[in-house]
């Protein structure tokens, strides 16, 4: 007699066919989006240098870039994904006290990033509109900054959970950190890139 | 594709990556000037999405379950085939004697479906055709069991040789041009992953649709 495998004697499985967990599925859209973001504002940064700045120069004549501090905070950015994988490996071998110390080191390289970019802008000496190279600039770093601004309220929070008790070593109990902590590191990578691009090339 | 920010840890590498390679285009900025920058950057780059493009190769070593005894196992792999007249007059031919015989069906499912883990209606349609077929090799009095696997042919394999021995291996598709799974070599890929004889039966729907001969 021939037999189809049923298994209706308990609720259904959730049948998952991509193998990732929604929530991770979720951040990965999320970071897809957010770079094809990047890349649109890219591509109007290569545009204005390319076609605007043309043989005049880039920085255009006058204008002159933080190099050295731009590195210091590239330094302070990469430094952080480093705290914040340590934050990951503490609260997956039970150590609370690494989770927690490698979260408030991360905020905190993070923090100082955000504001020495937001002295930086006070020094520069030009601003979005006087120019495609100000726009391009400032909307490059800007978009860069305010997802600075978003992980820092991430990692805030898993901060505050932590600090409460929550997650623990088992994978399910540690998506609170490591969601945090992917966005982190993409924008420590765009991050890398905006340097680049920007201050370096 | 590759993701590099499937976890935490793999995002950290990648952060590690992306500094080296961009560390070399700041060299090359500072020493060289930035039209070669530029170009290091370009050229970092290409890599780098060539890297990320680059599918990740299938595990070497799949598990697979001891054979059972002397009860010969056929592992029947099918998908809008399954009910297909050719590859019934296979498995009949085949299932003489004491054969144990298990019918696989990958739900297929539309790429956007298949990421978003929505597929209860891909499995529904692949045990509608799962239990045609089943029906079909009792009337030739075939004991078969069926169930539905993965999307992914290779994969419903992997699965289904875990728990079942088989010393032969099934696989009907539709003919060369219509059949998504030869353009994806999957006999191929099949035959080089398995250690037992693997069998391609083409099945052409339309002309079974034809009179019975």
């Amino acid at each position: 007699m021939a037999t189809v495998d049923h298994a209706h004697d308990h609720p259904p499985v959730a049948h998952q066919s991509s193998r990732v967990d929604s929530r991770l599925l979720g951040i990965y859209f999320f970071i897809a989006s957010e770079v094809m973001l990047f890349g649109s504002f890219f591509s109007a940064y290569f545009f204005a240098r390319v076609v605007v700045g043309g043989d005049g120069g880039w920085p255009p004549e006058g204008y002159e870039l933080p190099v050295y501090l731009a590195f210091l905070n590239t330094v302070i950015l990469v430094t952080s994904s480093f705290t914040m994988h340590w934050a990951l490996q503490s609260v997956k071998r039970g150590n609370r006290s690494g989770l927690i110390a490698g979260l408030t080191l991360t905020f905190l390289l993070g923090l100082t990033f955000l504001l020495i970019q937001a002295r930086e802008y006070t020094r520069l000496g030009f601003a979005p509109y006087d120019n495609a190279f100000g726009s391009t600039f400032y909307g490059l770093t800007g978009l860069h900054g305010a997802h600075v601004f978003v992980g820092l309220n991430l990692l805030l929070y898993a901060l505050i959970r932590s600090t409460r008790g929550h997650f623990g070593p088992e994978t399910e109990k540690h998506l609170g950190v490591e969601l945090p902590g992917i966005y982190w590191h993409f924008v420590d990578v765009m991050w890398i890139v905006v340097y680049v691009t920007v201050y370096v090339i | 594709m590759r993701n590099p920010f499937r976890s935490e840890a793999e995002a950290f590498s990648f952060v590690l990556v992306c500094a080296g390679l961009f560390a070399v285009v700041a060299v090359a900025g500072v020493l060289f000037g930035g039209w070669v920058a530029l170009v290091v950057f370009l050229v970092l780059a290409a890599g780098l999405a060539y890297y990320i493009k680059g599918a990740p190769k299938e595990a070497e070593h799949p598990v697979v379950a001891p054979v059972g005894g002397d009860r010969r196992c056929i592992l029947v792999v099918a998908n809008e085939t399954v009910a297909g007249r050719a590859l019934r007059g296979e498995v009949v031919r085949r299932a003489e004697g004491d054969v144990d015989v298990l019918v696989v069906c990958p739900a297929l499912n539309s790429p956007l479906r298949h990421w978003a883990s929505d597929e209860d209606g891909a499995r529904a349609l692949a045990h509608d055709r799962l239990e045609e077929s089943l029906g079909a090799l009792a009337a030739e009095g075939v004991e078969a069991r069926g169930e539905v696997g993965d999307a992914d042919p290779i994969q419903a394999m992997d699965d289904a040789l875990r728990r079942f021995g088989a010393d032969e291996i099934v696989i009907s598709t539709h003919p060369p041009g219509r059949s998504n799974w030869l353009e994806k070599e999957i006999i191929a890929r099949a035959r080089e992953r398995y250690d037992v004889p693997i069998t391609h039966v083409v099945v052409d729907l339309e002309a079974e649709r034809g009179p019975a001969p």
